[in-house]
């Protein structure tokens, strides 16, 4: 931090720390509540995908990859995509793919309604947000290793 | 009316992003676009789409301006100037040839074709016990859709990021 100054400035600092929980949150509470108001997984995926990206515009590469590696990234994608194919195929214990496969589906506007919807919904969000995030991740190291001087450290 | 004077505004944006010079500039107005969009959506009454397309646009706009800014892009203006405008009018009077034979077989607007549409709105709730609609078709009804546009991003994925990855790349002049 001394010798080295990573990332915006100290304003720029101050704010992101005390918002950068609360846009987690919201995106948390977008896929949650994916079946019951406008959002979903995609949304909210994004949503915590531009989280991260927030802190690692402010507080430069290493804090931000420190907190939500690359290699975890990775591995959290490929694990949305294996979660909502396994989804897909669990349907086939009641007949058909994507079957619905809760018996009671609860009360409408209860959080735990709607069966596999939810479930579809946190992989979906999962996928999104991880994948996105790793493309961001690689084009900014790709950006910054390619022989161009970095103009603004 | 709404609507008509947001996609002016929206057309407008693209002149502009289009036609300025500077790079930066050019990306806010493409940014003013989706914000027209957005809103658009939302006036239509389709808040999923409003939220996703804000919050997809916001991604966009830092990845084109973080990732891509630094580089000096080289700028072709010279040159072919008659082979660019004959070919765009080429394709607009295409383009305008087959919807006006196209166009007016679609239902108007506002008024659509509930064949199949009716019955997932009237059994919706009962089926699948979601309240909100759109989750209700996209992740029940057709999730096979759903799986196939996962599928499409998993793949985009992972292509950028077989493309540019840091192992087995030639250092620049270290």
């Amino acid at each position: 931090m001394k010798n080295k100054e990573q990332g915006m400035t100290l304003i720029v600092k101050t704010i992101t720390r005390l918002t950068v929980g609360l846009i987690l949150l919201y995106g948390i509470y977008i896929v949650l509540h994916g079946h019951l108001s406008p959002g979903g997984g995609f949304a909210g995926g994004v949503i915590i995908a531009l989280s991260f990206i927030h802190l690692m515009l402010a507080f430069g590469r290493d804090t931000a990859l420190k907190r939500f590696s690359q290699t975890a990234a990775s591995i959290l994608e490929s694990l949305g995509a294996v979660m909502f194919l396994s989804i897909a195929i669990v349907g086939f214990v009641g007949g058909y793919f994507f079957f619905n496969f809760f018996l009671h589906k609860g009360k409408p506007f209860e959080l735990f309604s709607a069966g596999i919807i939810p479930l579809c919904n946190i992989a979906i969000s999962l996928k999104v947000g991880a994948g996105l995030f790793a493309i961001f991740v690689v084009l900014v190291l790709f950006s910054r290793d390619s022989g161009i001087p970095p103009d603004n450290k | 009316m709404e609507l008509q004077l947001l996609l002016l505004f929206m057309v407008l944006g693209a002149i502009v992003a289009v036609e300025v010079e500077d790079l930066l500039s050019s990306v806010i107005a493409v940014g003013a676009v989706g914000l027209g969009l957005s809103m658009a959506f939302l006036l239509l009454k389709a808040p999923d789409l409003a939220i996703t397309q804000l919050v997809v646009e916001i991604l966009c706009l830092i990845i084109l301006i973080r990732a891509t800014m630094n580089k000096d892009l080289p700028l072709i203006r010279d040159g072919r100037w008659l082979f660019n405008t004959s070919s765009t009018l080429i394709f607009i009077a295409c383009f305008l040839i087959f919807a006006f034979f196209a166009l007016k077989e679609l239902p108007r607007f506002g008024t659509p074709i509930m064949r199949v549409a009716k019955e997932y709105i009237e059994q919706g709730l009962k089926k699948t016990g979601a309240t909100n609609i759109v989750a209700s078709v996209i992740l029940d009804f057709r999730g096979y859709d759903t799986l196939g546009e996962a599928t499409i991003l998993f793949t985009a994925v992972m292509g950028v990021l077989a493309v540019i990855r840091r192992i087995g790349r030639i250092k620049s002049e270290k």
